[in-house]
This record gives structure tokens, sequence and C-alpha cells, in this order.
């Protein structure tokens, strides 16, 4: 079965580009978990959106084909990080209220780029659920650039990462620029889910993101495992995903979050039947 | 003389238009353990917080071993042991080492990684609370008591000479609350580091600490926690606007 998708080029793409968001999904996806900022990849989700939306418009309107909707994506969702981060300073009391202003900002842009550029079409449908033939050659080179990145700096900055994600405080008071930190951390977020859209689409990338992390945290003891554990099931969710949305001829997206549901599922039953087995004897 | 560890000067600090500390004075000198006390709102977080840094200064001035705060760079001299502590997530899935290690961020700096001489302080700290038996535990899996062990040899692991306790002992059970503070004085007189305990506990903090300090916006009495002891409910009082004996607890 994998042998199809290493024989076609843009197969291979697809497979190269699934495994890299595989890996870095999760393990970005495992601060925002402990952080309790999963509805943080949510807002910047459909703002990736509307980035989109305005790629195609211009396509559409000024024919300017070296504009690829995926790069606008790109500078919009990194765009609107910035902007959830400038509000949440400036309603400190109600920094929640961020995303939701961010979330229909970036739906309310959406429409009205997508209208402009004369409604949906396949390319935008591709989008929004994810596509195993969408990757382009250039596109694999921005995630694999989009990938070293994130990972060269989550590796160089984990330690900071870390003492913020497990007390802001704490982190503050020994002297970690937790601002800048926090900066870093959303901008990386914001480059994580622009690259994930192709493959799985912007209505659920935020599930990439969470439900590796919400099956790893039940069974893993330290947080390294925790990365760990949701990289084992980001990578295996993709596979399986790809594999069979390819052959059922259904969107990528969906093929993949459900089989991360399967993974959820299937670490709370076992962990369920495990306290049975302590309880019982 | 050398400079005392913690200086402060007319401190004065509102929250709006709420005065939350006035005209605050407090010298703290090397190997003191300082209790804290005062009723809720009387501005013992706050005080924490400016001492911190993590507030600004509005008026007034603190001086940490001799440098005035706005220039002070040295943080890993001051451990910090939060009453936050008490309440992260227990769902975090962190190991008591990685808890510990958490307390050599900001010593390292940026770009460095754990060596094997870190490795070692790690364990060191949790030897000094007794805890090294449950390095590779979870955290949140741990009873109250020793989340605080853990939570104390964070702040220690950077080697501090200041070490400040907010509130360490809520969510700690009674039986446990004694061999806290033995556990305290050892860190005071036999690893030299000076303690600032902030409680509402009035009745163990007395009985164990050298200095004893009440405040209610501004410092009521600053000195010997037995002459403390020894005055009447109405001079206390005085110091309060009220009672403060209904806290008081007996171990």
């Amino acid at each position: 079965m994998i042998e199809t998708f290493l024989e076609f080029p843009f197969l291979r793409n697809t497979l190269f580009t699934g495994l890299l968001i595989g890996l870095i999904a999760p393990l970005l996806g495992t601060f925002i978990v402990v952080r309790r900022l999963s509805f943080i990849a949510d807002g910047l989700s459909h703002v990736t959106l509307s980035g989109v939306a305005f790629g195609l418009f211009l396509q559409k309107k000024y024919a300017l084909m070296l504009v690829s909707p995926f790069y606008t994506g790109i500078v919009f969702t990194i765009l609107g990080a910035i902007v959830i981060e400038y509000l949440r300073g400036v309603y400190k009391a109600f920094q929640e209220i961020a995303i939701p202003i961010i979330l229909s900002v970036g739906v309310g842009l959406s429409v009205i780029f997508i209208s402009l550029a004369n409604g949906f079409n396949t390319n935008l449908i591709d989008y929004l659920f994810g596509s195993v033939s969408a990757v382009s050659k250039s596109d694999l080179y921005i995630i694999l650039s989009i990938s070293v990145i994130v990972v060269t700096i989550v590796v160089f900055f984990y330690k900071e990462l870390f003492a913020l994600a497990f007390d802001e405080e704490f982190a503050h008071a020994s002297g970690i620029r937790t601002r800048t930190i926090h900066l870093l951390f959303i901008v990386l977020t914001a480059m994580v889910i622009s690259a994930s859209i192709r493959i799985v689409g912007v209505l659920l990338v935020s599930a990439l993101m969470t439900l590796p992390v919400a099956a790893s945290i039940r069974i893993a003891r330290s947080f390294k495992q925790a990365i760990f554990y949701s990289i084992i099931f980001g990578e295996t969710a993709v596979i399986i995903g790809l594999i069979s949305g390819y052959y059922l001829e259904i969107p990528p997206g969906g093929t993949i979050v459900m089989t991360e549901a399967l993974i959820l599922l299937g670490t709370i039953m076992l962990k369920k039947h495990v306290h049975f087995l302590k309880t019982k004897g | 003389m050398a400079n005392p560890i913690l200086k402060i000067d007319h401190l004065s600090f509102k929250y709006e238009d709420q005065m939350v500390l006035k005209d605050v004075d407090i010298t703290i000198e090397k190997g003191e353990f300082t209790g804290l006390i005062g009723p809720n709102g009387s501005g013992k977080t706050t005080l924490v917080k400016l001492i911190l840094g993590l507030e600004k200064i509005q008026s007034g001035q603190i001086h940490l071993f001799g440098t005035p705060i706005q220039k002070f760079k040295q943080w890993q001299k001051i451990g910090f042991v939060s009453q936050k502590a008490n309440t992260f997530n227990r769902g975090f899935p962190a190991t008591v080492y990685e808890t510990v290690a958490m307390g050599l961020t900001g010593k390292l700096g940026y770009f460095r990684f754990l060596r094997r001489k870190d490795k070692k302080k790690v364990f060191d700290s949790l030897a000094k609370v007794g805890m090294e038996a449950f390095a590779s535990h979870n955290i949140g899996d741990l009873s109250g008591g020793q989340q605080q062990r853990a939570f104390i040899a964070r702040a220690l692991v950077s080697n501090p000479e200041f070490l400040i306790l907010d509130e360490p002992t809520v969510g700690v059970d009674t039986d446990n609350v004694g061999r806290f503070y033995e556990m305290l004085k050892e860190l005071n007189q036999h690893q030299g580091i000076t303690l600032l305990l902030i409680s509402h506990d009035i009745g163990s903090i007395t009985t164990h600490v050298t200095d004893l300090l009440c405040l209610n916006k501004t410092v009521h009495y600053h000195g010997n926690p037995n002459d403390y002891q020894k005055m009447s409910d109405e001079e206390r009082s005085q110091f309060y606007g009220h009672s403060m004996n209904t806290v008081t607890h007996n171990h």
C-alpha cells in the first residue's frame, strides 16, 4: 500500500509532508495542551483560512500565480498570532476574548475574499478538509523549512518553554523573558498551523495538535514522554489516515482525525482497564 | 558590614485607587529566618511580587543584596516557592526530576543544556528535602507535603542565598507541618540560607522563626517572635484593628 505513495511523485510529496506535520504538530501541541491554549490553535486556523481566501482572490483577480494561497495563509496566520498577543495584553482581565475576536474576524475576512474570488471551488475545499494530491514540491520545501525552524527552536528553548508551560510566575521570577518566549511560541504555533493545512485542512488542524496529546498525557509520566508518545500517535494517525484517505477517496483530514480519535479512545480504555486490574488485585 | 539581603524603604503600592501597601520599611539581614504574617488583603502577596520584580515599584525603593531592584540582575540568588505551587495543574505530565531541573533554567541562561553536573545538582537538591527517592514520580501523584518539598527543591537547585516562601504550608497536612518547619530550620541554620516565610498561620510560625514581621498595609511589628507572643490580645489587635487570634492553630 505504502509503495503506491513512494511510486508517484505527488503522493511522495504528500507522504513526506504528512510525516513532517505528524512530528511538529504534536511537538508544539504538547506545550499548547498543557498551557490550556488549545483554543488558540482553533482561532489561528480560521485566520489561516482568511489568508488562503485572500490568496485565491489574488489568483483569480490579478492572475498572480506566483503568490500561492498557501503562502498568504502563512503570512496571515503569523500576523494573526501577533494580534492575538496584542489583544491579550489589552484585555488583561479577559484574555480569552482575543480568540472569538480573531476567529470571527478570520471567518468574516474569509467570506469576503471567497465571494470576491467568485465563491467556492475545489481548490478551497482542499484547503478546508485537506488533500492527498495538493502538495507541490515547493510546498514540501516550505513545510520542510518550517519543520526545521520549529524543531530547532523547540530544542534550543526547551527548558524555557517547559518552565513557561509549567509555572509562568516561577519562570518570570527566575529571570526568563516570559513575554518574548511566549511570543516566539505563538509564532511557532502559527507556522505549524499554516504548514499543516495542506494535509488536514483548516477545519481540522487544531485536532492534529491536540488529539495526539490528549491521548499521550493519559499514559505519560514525564513531559518528555508526553511529547514522545504524542509524536508516535501523530505519525501513526498521519500514515493510516493518508493511505486510507487515498484508497477510500476521502479528504485525509477526516481519516487522520478519526484515526486519532480511535487512538484516544484506545488510551482511555487502556487506562480504565489498567486501573480496573490494579484495584482488583 | 555587609549589605542587608533585603532593604525596603518607604514602599507604597496602589492597585488603581486602592492602597495595598503604605510606607513599608523592612530590613532583612543575612542568616535571618523571618516570618511575615498579616490578615487576608494585608498586601503580603503584593509585597512578595514587588520583591521578586513581578510588579513595578510605584514609590519607595527596594534594594536586593545592596543593589537597587531596577538594576538587580542576579535573580538566581533568590529562590521562590509560590503559593500557586499548591494549585498547579495536577494532570501536568512532569516528573519530580523535571520539576526540580526547571529551577536551573534562569541560572543556566539561554541556549544552554543541562549537563551532568547540573543533573547532580538536581539530585543534591532533592536530597536536601529528603525527596531523592521520588525523582521519577509524576509530580501530580504525590501528596501535598511531598509536592511542596519538590517545589522547595526546585527553588534550592540554583543555590539561592535568600529563599522566599509564600504560604508554603497550605495543602500540607497537619502531621507534616512540624517536619516541614524542621526542614526549613535545617536550611536556615546549616545551609546558611536566609528565609522569608509568608503565612497567615501565626501559631506555628512564631515558634520557628527568628524574626517576626506583622503587615497590614504597613509594618505593625518587626522583632522578636517571643516578645510578640508575650503581648496581650489587646496590644496585638492594635496592630490589625481586630484580633488575629482567631486563625491561630495548635500543632
